[in-house]
Order: structure tokens, then C-alpha cells, then sequence
């Protein structure tokens, strides 16, 4: 049946409280973070960082970095472009996926809660295993296919033909709609997600590619495409206001119109 | 999820795992002409019912000789069972994980929808052919 519990040694147990803000300080903000792990063989734990704001930048990343360079340097997390375009510092904070560094404080109230990208294992702290995801997304072939010999120089693309790409080809893979995503909770071993879905419709929907009913032949399937339920979790979370939903709902309508 | 963290099999052998079923297009195509087909067939059943509300027994048999409402009924019948064991298939589908738990849920399932719906066709075919 399905799991409603969580497995042993993963309940989130209160952690150490670090003040590094001085007394005269102006601006002071909790960041609660997630802590684990997995050589210590402990739980989980939540610890609390009083940081002051104006020794750091304004976004969660900013705070985070000045947090490992300043207070506790063996939080670990990833990030490398700080500008939301390389998706290495996706995770959750307030409670919604994100990217910590398009994300900021000010838009927090109270403490700022941050945790890995849920329902993913975790390697350490903020750093969770996206291997699935990334063998998932490898899954689908996510490169142009075709059939006719190589043209000598650019395959061509009419401006309208080209205008299909917009909205998909902006997705940086950081995975925050899919680990949102209630059915890839529950079928994620199956079910691809909504950003491998929508790198899938990216190249079904390029008018250079020879090899789309090769495509969605690889798609229909009740897991593969079919345990999308239209929840939106992934249009709602997604930090570069893509529609993942909507790519997927093009997947189906498409299959229904060679189906019938 | 089911990440087999005993297993050696390489992420990308368990992602591409047995292919694609390459079903479930004719299947959602055919929940959703359920779907509309019952928003409009609900709604003429409800006003069927409401229509004999009060009625005595003479009319309502005499209402289920006409071609019309029998019709109306055996096809609500029809679409309101195809469309719940569709709909707890995916439930099902969802949820249980255990191979033959999800294979024995949604045959029963299935199962009982049909008897549901012969039960029903039989009741109202009974009274538009009996004597």
C-alpha cells in the first residue's frame, strides 16, 4: 500500500541554536535550516542561525553562503551562477521550491525555513540526489533526431516555427516543479515529472526534429505521461515562471489526435 | 520511491526500465468523452427524476416503456460506471505499489462496476420489455 509514514531515523529533530548577529545589530533574521548527515548515522536535524542581514546580500543564497563562509562552515549545499541560471541552488524554503538565489529574504515573514528539494535522498544538508532525474531526463533523448542526411549549415526554422521553443527552451533543469509534484512523490521510480515531460515536449514541439512519433511513443505510457494529474504544483513552484503543466497538457493532446 | 539503494542497476537502466506500456492514449481519451457525455446526461437524468417525483406507480413504468428515457438511463448507466473505474483506477495507480495488491484492485474493481451496470440496464431494460 502506499507509505504515509516516514522511514526510520528521518524525523527532523531539533538541532544547535547559533547567534552571530552582535548585540548591535540592526537587522537580524532566523534561518532555520535542515541538517543531515547520513555518516553520523543521526536524524535529521533543524538548526537555527541568527545571522544580520547587513553583513550579507539580500537573497537566501547570499544569506547561506555568508552562513558557510562566517558562522558554520560545514553546512553544505550547492550553487555556482547566483543569478538563476544554473539551478544548482534549488530547494525549499518557506515552505516552496525555489531557487535560493532569485529568492529574497524580505519575502520571507518570520523565520526563513529552508529544506532540500522534498521527497529526493538526500546526500548531505541541502544537497539532495537527483541521479533519477537526471537518467529520467537522459531517458527521453533530449537532443534534435533526425532522418535526412546533414544539411551544410543550419537546419532552418521559420520565426513562427522558432516561437514554439519559447517557454521551453528557458528551463534550467533545477528539478523544483518535478520534486513538487505529488504524483512523482508517489510514482517517481515511473512516472518521468513534470521538467523531464517538458524537455520532452521541447524537442516534440521543434520543427527541426525528424523522430516525434518515435518520441511519443516512448511517452505513452499509464506511468510515464499518465500519472500527470494536472495538480499545477509545477507551474505554481517553477522559479522561471515556466508552464510545465501546460507542456504536458500539449503531450496529451497530442497523443489523443494520432489515438483518434 | 522506490530507489533500490541495494541495487547495482545504473540510474539511467532504472529509468528506461521495461520501455513504454504505448497505452493509455485510448484509455484518457476515453475518461474525458465520459466526462462530457455525463456533465450533459447528469443533468437530463436529474431532470427525468425530478419530473416523476411524486408520480404513481402506473406512470413511472408507463414512462420507462418510452424509448426515450430508457435510452437516457442505460446510457447514463453506462458512462457513470466507466467513468468510476476509470477514475479509481488511477487512484489505484497512485497508490499501490505492490504488484498483484494494484492487478487485484483494479480487476475487482472493474468487476463490480460491470455488475453494477448489467444490475442496473437489466432493472430498467426489465421495465421497458416487461409485460
Amino acid at each position: 500500500m502506499a507509505e504515509f509514514s516516514l522511514p526510520a531515523n528521518s524525523k527532523v529533530v531539533p538541532g544547535k541554536t547559533v547567534k552571530s548577529a552582535t548585540a548591535d545589530a540592526k537587522r537580524t533574521r532566523t534561518f532555520r535550516i535542515y541538517r543531515y548527515d547520513p555518516d553520523s548515522g543521526e536524524n535529521p536535524r533543524e538548526d537555527k542561525y541568527e545571522i544580520d542581514l547587513d553583513k550579507c546580500g539580500p537573497m537566501v543564497l547570499d544569506a547561506l553562503i555568508h552562513i558557510k563562509n562566517d558562522v558554520d562552515s560545514t553546512l553544505t549545499f550547492r550553487r555556482s551562477c547566483r543569478e538563476g541560471i544554473c539551478g544548482s541552488c534549488a530547494m525549499n524554503i518557506d515552505g516552496r521550491n525555489t531557487l535560493a538565489c532569485l529568492k529574497p529574504i524580505d519575502e520571507v515573514k518570520g523565520d526563513v525555513k529552508i529544506y532540500p528539494l522534498p521527497h529526493q535522498p538526500v546526500v548531505k544538508d541541502l544537497v539532495p540526489d537527483l541521479n533519477q532525474n537526471y537518467a529520467q531526463l537522459a531517458s527521453i533523448k533530449p537532443w534534435l533526431q533526425t532522418q535526412s542526411t546533414a544539411p551544410s549549415r543550419e537546419r532552418l526554422q521559420s520565426p513562427e516555427e522558432r516561437e514554439k521553443l519559447d517557454g521551453l527552451y528557458e528551463c534550467i533543469l533545477c528539478f523544483c516543479c518535478t520534486t513538487s509534484c505529488p504524483s512523482y512523490w508517489w510514482n517517481g521510480d515511473r512516472y518521468l515529472g513534470p521538467a523531464v515531460l517538458l524537455q520532452a515536449y521541447r524537442f516534440i514541439a521543434d520543427s527541426r526534429d525528424e523522430m516525434t512519433g518515435e518520441r511519443l511513443d516512448a511517452l505513452e505510457d499509464p506511468f510515464r505521461l499518465y500519472r500527470c494529474h494536472t495538480i499545477m504544483n509545477c507551474t505554481q513552484t517553477c522559479p522561471k515562471g515556466l508552464n510545465p503543466a501546460k507542456a504536458i497538457a500539449e503531450i496529451k493532446k497530442l497523443m489523443a489526435a494520432r489515438a483518434a | 520511491m522506490a530507489n533500490d539503494t541495494n541495487s547495482f542497476r545504473t540510474p539511467i537502466g532504472r529509468a528506461r526500465g521495461l520501455g513504454s506500456a504505448k497505452t493509455g492514449a485510448q484509455a484518457w481519451l476515453g475518461f474525458r468523452i465520459a466526462a462530457a457525455a455525463l456533465a450533459v446526461l447528469t443533468i437530463l437524468f436529474i431532470i427525468l427524476v425530478i419530473s416523476l417525483v411524486g408520480a404513481p406507480y402506473e406512470q413511472v413504468v408507463a414512462t420507462f416503456k418510452q424509448p426515450c428515457p430508457v435510452i437516457l438511463t442505460v446510457l447514463f448507466l453506462g458512462f457513470l460506471f466507466h467513468h468510476a473505474a476509470y477514475g479509481m483506477q488511477e487512484v489505484y495507480e497512485d497508490y499501490i505499489h505492490g504488484k498483484l495488491a494494484k492487478l487485484f484492485a483494479i480487476g475487482a474493481t472493474k468487476l463490480v462496476a460491470l455488475a453494477l451496470f448489467l444490475a442496473g440496464a437489466f432493472a430498467v431494460l426489465k421495465i421497458a420489455f416487461g409485460a
